[in-house]
C-alpha cells in the first residue's frame, strides 16, 4: 500500500479487469468473499463465462439467473441475449415466446455490426441491478483490459451513435451510475511483470480519456516474498562461497548447492519483479492506491485460495 | 484416459520449421506468445537462413525498441543485420517484421473490394464501419488471418511466423474467416436491407421494424441499412477471400504452435486449444511450455536436505559467516524457499504429465532469470526451443 486505501466495499459496482492470466477472476472472487464477510449481499458476475469464478467457490457453473453459491454471494454469467430478453420484457412488455426468436437473432446480427449494442446489454444489466438495489455490491469479473474500455464506454458510444429512440433514453441513467465515483469503480489487476504492467499503465490512461469511470485501485497479484534484507543478502553470499558451501554440505549430509541455487533464483525473480513494480508506481498517478497480493505457493484454485486472497485484500484495504 | 506418448526425440522445432511455410503461434494470454514467436523467427534466420517474417501483434516495448521496430505498422520492415551481429550471431538470412494495424488493414481491404471510389468513401465514412474496424474485437482475429493470407500470397517469404491476438476465446481467430463469410452471406442481412431499399415494408417484416425503430431509433437503423447495402456490393469478394483464408489455415504448409506455461489456467486452455485444432484437422506442430521451473526443485533427496537445513539452521551455519544469528535466519529462508518452489515445480510437472493429446514436439523452456528484451535474449530462448 502506498496511499490511503480506497473503500472498495463502499462502492455499488466494481469492475475487475486486467491482462489475461494475471488472476483477475481470483481477485473478483476475493473481493466478493471479503464483501460477504462484511455482511454484504453480493452479486458477482462473470462476463466472459468460463466457469472459473464459481469454481473458486467450489460451486457449479452459473447462468444468467443469479444463484447463491456461497453465503451472501450470488453469482451469474452474462448472456447478452438473455439480457435483451429481460430488457424487452421489462420495457416493452412484449410477449416473450414466439416473437422474441427472430428478434433476438436479428439483434445478435446487429450487435455484431454495432459492438455498442452487445456491450450496452452487458453494462445495462449490471447498472440495472445497481439501480434496483437488489444487492449491496455488484462485483464484475470484466473482460481483459483492452475490451473493458469498449464496455465501459458503450453508453457514451450509443449516445453518440443513436440520436433518438428507447435505447438512447436508457443510456442516461446508466451514465449517471457509471460516472459516479462513489458508486462505480474499476480495479485493474496486474502481476509484477513487464507486459501486464505496461498494459495496466495504458489502461489507466485510456480509462481517463475514453470512459467516465474512475480507476479506483491497482491490484498487484503474485508478489513474491522478500527473502532477505540487505545485510542478510551479504550473509547469503558468504554462505554461497565454495568453502562455506562445502562445510554446509558436510554438516547437512548432502550437496546443498542446488538448495542455495534455488534461493538465488528466487532472489533474482523477486528483484526483476520489484523493478516492474517500481515502473508501475512511477507510471501511475501518485495518489493511486496500489494493493499487493502475495504469490501463493501451495494452492492456486478453490475456496481456500479465495479465502486467503480475501484476507490479504482485506489487510491491504485496512479492514 | 490415455497418457501422452513420449515426445519423439527425432522430431524438433527446427525440423518442423524446415518443412513448413507458416507457423501460427497461439495459446492463452500472458505466457510469452509474442516473445516466443519472435524467438522462433529469429532463430530460424540464424540457423536456417532464408527470408523470415514475424507478423506480430503487440511486442513488449523494450523488445520492439531493441529490434528497431518502434513505430512500425502494417508494412513489413527488415531487422538490421547489425542487431544479430551485436548479439554475436551472423544471420544466414533476413528477418522481417510487421505489426498488425487493424484499422489500416480494414481500410486496405475495403479499398481492395469496393467496386468504385464512391462506395469506398461512403463505407469509410459510415459510423458502423468505423465501429467495426476500430473497436470490434473479433475483427482483430479476422484481420490477423487476412493479413497472413495477403502476405503469404505475395510469395516474398520462406517462413512466416504469426503471433495471434489475445482473444477472449483462443479459438475466435480460427472461426473468424468463416464467421466473416457467414456474416456477409446471411439471409438476415438481405432481409434487413429490403425495406430501406424498396421503401416497401411487407406484412412479415413490419413488426420487427416497428420494434426495432422503437428501441434503436430510425437513424441508427438507416445507418445499419446503408452499411449493409454498401457491404453487399463487396459480398462476393469478401466471401471468396474468407474462404481462401480458411483454406490457408488448413494447408499442409501451415502448422500451429501452442504456447503456454504450466500454471493451472493456461495449461487447461492450451489443452483445450490443442484438442480443438485436432478436431478441426488443423496441424498441431508443437507445444512450447515457457517459464518451466528447474528440475532440481523436484528432487526428493534435495527436498529432504532442505527440510534438514530448515530444522537445523542454527547449528549448520555456525562459524561460516560473520553473523551467526543472521546466518541462521538466512538458512531457514533458503530452505523454506526451496520447499515452497518445490511445491510449485511438482504441481507444474503434474500438469505437464496430464497434458493429453500432445503432439510429437513438446518443448519445455526453463525459467529465465531476466526478461527477454533484446536479440540475445530471443536467440537464447530460441535455442531452447530449437532442437
Amino acid at each position: 500500500m502506498t496511499t490511503a486505501a480506497p473503500d472498495l466495499l463502499a462502492l455499488k459496482l466494481v469492475f475487475i479487469t486486467g491482462k489475461g492470466g494475471v488472476g483477475k477472476t481470483t481477485v473478483a472472487a476475493a473481493l466478493a468473499q471479503l464483501a460477504a464477510e462484511h455482511a454484504k449481499r453480493v452479486l458477482v458476475c462473470e462476463v466472459d463465462a468460463k466457469g472459473d469464478l464459481s469454481a473458486l467457490f467450489e460451486a457449479a457453473p452459473t447462468d444468467f439467473v443469479p444463484r447463491e453459491i456461497s453465503p451472501g454471494i450470488w453469482s451469474m454469467s452474462m448472456d447478452t441475449e438473455a439480457s435483451l430478453r429481460e430488457y424487452l420484457k421489462l420495457h416493452l412488455r412484449i410477449p416473450v415466446v414466439g416473437r422474441i426468436g427472430p428478434l433476438a437473432k436479428a439483434f445478435d446480427f446487429v450487435a455484431t455490426a454495432a459492438p455498442g449494442v452487445r456491450e450496452i446489454l452487458t453494462v445495462g444489466k449490471l447498472c440495472y441491478e445497481v439501480r434496483e438495489g437488489n444487492y449491496d455490491i455488484v462485483v464484475v469479473d470484466a473482460p481483459a483490459s483492452g475490451h473493458v474500455i469498449g464496455q465501459l464506454a458503450a453508453p457514451q458510444a450509443i449516445n453518440d451513435l443513436v440520436k433518438v429512440g428507447m435505447i438512447r433514453g436508457q443510456t442516461d441513467w446508466m451514465l449517471e451510475i457509471l460516472s459516479d465515483a462513489n458508486q462505480t469503480g474499476l480495479v485493474a489487476v496486474t502481476t509484477p511483470e513487464e507486459m501486464p504492467v505496461n498494459e495496466t499503465l495504458e489502461l489507466a490512461a485510456r480509462v481517463k480519456t475514453e470512459t467516465t469511470v474512475r480507476l479506483s485501485a491497482v491490484v498487484v497479484n503474485e508478489v513474491l516474498p522478500e527473502l532477505f534484507g540487505q545485510h542478510e543478502e551479504e550473509v547469503f553470499e558468504q554462505l554461497r562461497t565454495k568453502k562455506a558451501e562445502k562445510a554446509l554440505s558436510e554438516r547437512a549430509g548432502g550437496p546443498v548447492a542446488t538448495v542455495l541455487e534455488a534461493a538465488r533464483l528466487a532472489v533474482t525473480m523477486r528483484r526483476t519483479r520489484a523493478q516492474h513494480l517500481e515502473d508501475l508506481q512511477r507510471g501511475l498517478d501518485p495518489e493511486m492506491a496500489i494493493l499487493l497480493l502475495p504469490y501463493l505457493f501451495a494452492r492456486t484454485h478453490g475456496l481456500r485460495t479465495t479465502r486467503q486472497m480475501a484476507t490479504a485484500l482485506g489487510e491491504e484495504l485496512g479492514h | 484416459m490415455a497418457r501422452r506418448k513420449a515426445a519423439d526425440p527425432a522430431q524438433s522445432v527446427s525440423r518442423l520449421l524446415s518443412a513448413k511455410e507458416i507457423v501460427i503461434a497461439c495459446g492463452p494470454g500472458g505466457v510469452g506468445k509474442t516473445t516466443t514467436a519472435a524467438a522462433v523467427a529469429a532463430t530460424a534466420v540464424a540457423e536456417q537462413g532464408g527470408r523470415v517474417l514475424v507478423l506480430t501483434v503487440d511486442p513488449a516495448r523494450r523488445l520492439a525498441d531493441a529490434l528497431g521496430l518502434k513505430g512500425i505498422g502494417n508494412k513489413e520492415v527488415r531487422i538490421d543485420d547489425e542487431v544479430f551481429l551485436r548479439a554475436g550471431v551472423t544471420p544466414r538470412g533476413e528477418l522481417w517484421a510487421a505489426m498488425l494495424d487493424t484499422k489500416q488493414s480494414w481500410d486496405d481491404l475495403i479499398a481492395l473490394h469496393a467496386p468504385d471510389a464512391e462506395t469506398k468513401a461512403q463505407i469509410l465514412a459510415n459510423p458502423l464501419y468505423q465501429n467495426i474496424s476500430g473497436r470490434f474485437v473479433q475483427s482483430h482475429d479476422y484481420i490477423a488471418m487476412e493479413r497472413l493470407y495477403e502476405i503469404h500470397s505475395e510469395g516474398k517469404y520462406d517462413l512466416i511466423v504469426v503471433d495471434t491476438p489475445p482473444t477472449r476465446n483462443a479459438l475466435d481467430f480460427l472461426d473468424a474467416p468463416q464467421r466473416m463469410a457467414d456474416f456477409f452471406s446471411s439471409r438476415l442481412l438481405r432481409w434487413l436491407i429490403v425495406p430501406y431499399r424498396s421503401r416497401l415494408v411487407n406484412v412479415a417484416t413490419k413488426p420487427f421494424y416497428s420494434i426495432a425503430d422503437r428501441i434503436l431509433g430510425t437513424q441508427f437503423l438507416a445507418d445499419i441499412s446503408e452499411f449493409f447495402i454498401l457491404f453487399q456490393s463487396m459480398y462476393e469478394g469478401f466471401v471468396e477471400r474468407a474462404d481462401a483464408v480458411t483454406r490457408l489455415m488448413s494447408d499442409r504448409r501451415t502448422t500451429f504452435m501452442v504456447v503456454s506455461t504450466l500454471e493451472a489456467t493456461p495449461v487447461r486452455e492450451a489443452e483445450f486449444f490443442s484438442a480443438e485444432l485436432t478436431k478441426r484437422k488443423l496441424h498441431l506442430g508443437a507445444i512450447i511450455l515457457n517459464k518451466v521451473l528447474p528440475d532440481y526443485l523436484r528432487d526428493p533427496k534435495t527436498a529432504k536436505l532442505a527440510q534438514y537445513i530448515s530444522d537445523h539452521a542454527g547449528a549448520l551455519g555456525e562459524g561460516l559467516t560473520d553473523d551467526p544469528a543472521v546466518a541462521e535466519r538466512v538458512l531457514s529462508e533458503v530452505a523454506e524457499s526451496f520447499l515452497n518452489f518445490g511445491i510449485v515445480a511438482r504441481r507444474e510437472a503434474e500438469q505437464q504429465a496430464e497434458l493429453h493429446g500432445a503432439p510429437d514436439i513438446l518443448v519445455t523452456v526453463p525459467f529465465f532469470d531476466a526478461d527477454i528484451f533484446d536479440m540475445e535474449g530471443l536467440l537464447r530462448l530460441g535455442a531452447q526451443v530449437w532442437d
